[in-house]
């Protein structure tokens, strides 16, 4: 069992390392002289020699990959051309307010899919699981802006007005301060990931209540409820860990939108403006974090499916 | 085959919801790029009135252009570039699954692994990193998020086509030996089109997602275009006096993925229920 977990490790680094050549390889795309492009048509000869230098622009490709990498292995994200400053202090305060959006979304969405799941899966058939499939189908298929946007009209423009439709912090004040501001966005990242996790959470239960083991449990006389908690919940947590894992992954990426919708000041914003404004080393630095964190997360999933794995637990007590 | 795996999947009442949805969205992006301005009697860049006004039947935008005739003309390319990235999608994504599974060996590691190295970026940062280098081109949305679905479809297609080589009609067509290329399109594609097909809507109710999304960042389809996506951002500012320019695209994008979404789940528990028969 520990030697596929490090093999697993392993392919995880690798996969990064490979993204990471492929964000890199993604600058050499800049149309002409990247120095230009990111200037713009009245940059003065000085400042794009100024640039060419800053970016290292006249040493070969490979050596200029490895630079960057160093740099960005060590803690030195790079030069952001728009703000003028380092991409460290850039992204600083934002990692830490994506991240609240990201774990307050996950905290929620999480134990209410699983709830939901499992008990749409005993009630298999019945009405009130047709109902939360059907719920779960018409939210899984609307892209997350359309939720904000909904939301927006819901609960702060039009029909009630309750809560703030953008984020109202001055910059350099942690978002938290404010929680009403958090409500909106939190909840259309939780819209967003929750149908998923129903969907998974019933399907795998409804296949685990009509598995063997369940059955003999059910014969030996043991009580349904733990039959459920006992017996069913445990085989299913691996499968399910895996699409809570998807999810949270994709968190990761979907934060990027929903932050741009309610202005909020966290990393996906600030790619979407380094985007705008061409700000190049801003979106590599960006870009290969989110990937960091879906390979991370998507490991730790794959770690829990591995161990509990009942054959797989077997097979290492031999 | 797939004819029949389509009548059992549309003898569903969801799927004649979705299929009813889909349709009226559709009707109305067509219809109304073709008849828009005879209906409104405005062209979509035409000033019809003061910016944010009540004027015509859903007012007018930031700029003053008649919000109802922009919303007619705005669902096509939306439609269009949905349908364009999907169909990059599945046949990328099927034809390296396929040969990834029926070859094995090096050639499937490498497509496979490969496929996981996409996998890590998420799809619409994958979009952006692009956008970001080359700048907000039509057929560089379409490119991009066609590539990126190609890895997910890939994966189904390659799963499915292992489990179809063991058959003996393929060991038969392998004794004769018929081509590579003959095997799988004439042999392997034939008996996972119900997959694919699943594939298919999924990817299309995601294209349709993420153009939509990338236009209401300002990075997809540009201005001046009337666009629904474009749209909801141009418009969100003046929400409280003037919610029609918002509310009118959004509700097309929302019946439009919903549709779509309802059919392909039909078909997934079509193709899922004619599994369990055959087994």
């Amino acid at each position: 069992m520990i030697r596929m977990i490090l093999r697993r490790l392993l392919i995880s680094v690798l996969v990064l390392l490979v993204v990471s050549i492929l964000v890199f390889v993604a600058t050499l795309l800049l149309p002409g002289d990247p120095a230009r492009a990111i200037l713009g048509t009245q940059a003065t000869p000085e400042r794009i020699a100024a640039l060419q230098e800053h970016m290292h622009l006249n040493v070969p490709v490979w050596q200029r990959y490895f630079d960057w990498l160093s740099g960005v292995l060590t803690g030195d994200l790079g030069f952001s051309t728009s703000t003028q400053g380092s991409v460290n202090t850039l992204l600083a305060d934002r990692i830490g307010a994506s991240l609240v959006l990201l774990i307050a979304s996950a905290v929620i969405s999480t134990p209410i899919g699983l709830v939901v799941g499992t008990w749409s899966a005993i009630r298999a058939g019945r009405t009130s699981d047709h109902v939360v499939s059907g719920f779960s189908l018409v939210i899984a298929a609307l892209p997350e802006f359309v939720i904000g946007v909904a939301l927006v009209v819901l609960f702060s423009t039009s029909v009630f007005k309750l809560l703030p439709s953008v984020t109202l912090s001055p910059p350099g004040t942690p978002v938290w301060e404010r929680p009403t501001q958090l409500v909106l966005p939190v909840l259309t990242l939780v819209l967003v990931v929750t149908p998923y996790i129903v969907r998974m959470m019933r399907a795998t239960m409804i296949e685990v209540l009509a598995s063997g083991s369940v059955e003999m449990a059910r014969l030996k006389g043991i009580p349904e409820r733990i039959v459920l908690f006992r017996h069913a919940l445990p085989q299913a947590s691996g499968p399910v860990a895996q699409v809570i894992a998807l999810q949270l992954a994709w968190l990761a990426g979907g934060v990027v939108v929903v932050e741009f919708l309610f202005r909020y000041p966290g990393i996906g914003a600030a790619l979407i403006d380094a985007v705008n404004n061409r700000d190049v080393q801003v979106v590599q630095a960006i870009t290969l974090l989110i990937a960091g964190v879906y390979v991370v997360v998507n490991l730790l999933a794959d770690v829990v499916g591995i161990v509990t794995n009942p054959r797989l637990r077997t097979e290492v007590a031999k | 085959m797939s004819g029949g795996l389509l009548r059992r999947a549309l003898g569903l009442r969801q799927a004649k919801i979705g299929l009813t949805l889909t349709g009226i969205v559709v009707l109305l992006a067509v219809a109304g790029a073709l008849f828009g301005n005879m209906i409104t009697g405005y062209q979509p860049d035409d000033f019809s009135g003061k910016p944010f006004h009540a004027n015509g039947m859903a007012g007018t935008d930031g700029v003053g252009r008649d919000v109802l005739t922009r919303f007619l003309d705005g669902g096509l390319d939306l439609l269009g570039y949905g349908l364009a990235a999907t169909a990059i999608g599945v046949l990328l994504g099927a034809a390296l699954g396929m040969l990834a599974g029926y070859t094995g060996g090096w050639l499937d590691g490498l497509i496979m692994r490969g496929s996981d190295v996409l996998l890590s970026i998420p799809q619409l940062v994958f979009a952006l990193l692009a956008i970001a280098m080359i700048g907000p081109k039509g057929w560089l949305l379409i490119l991009v998020i066609g590539i990126t679905h190609a890895p997910r479809v890939a994966r189904v297609a390659r799963q499915t086509t292992v489990g179809v080589i063991g058959q003996d009609y393929i060991k038969a067509a392998q004794l004769y030996g018929m081509p590579r290329r003959r095997i799988l399109l004439r042999e392997v594609l034939p008996n996972i089109t119900g997959p694919l097909m699943v594939e298919l809507g999924l990817r299309l109710t995601y294209s349709i997602g993420y153009v939509a999304s990338l236009s209401f960042l300002g990075l997809g389809i540009q201005p001046p275009a009337a666009d629904w996506g474009l749209m909801i951002n141009e418009n969100r500012i003046a929400l409280v006096v003037q919610p029609w320019g918002v509310v009118l695209p959004v509700l097309a994008i929302a019946v439009l993925t919903v549709g779509t979404n309802l059919i392909t789940d039909s078909l997934a528990a079509a193709a899922a229920r004619r599994t369990t028969e055959e087994s």
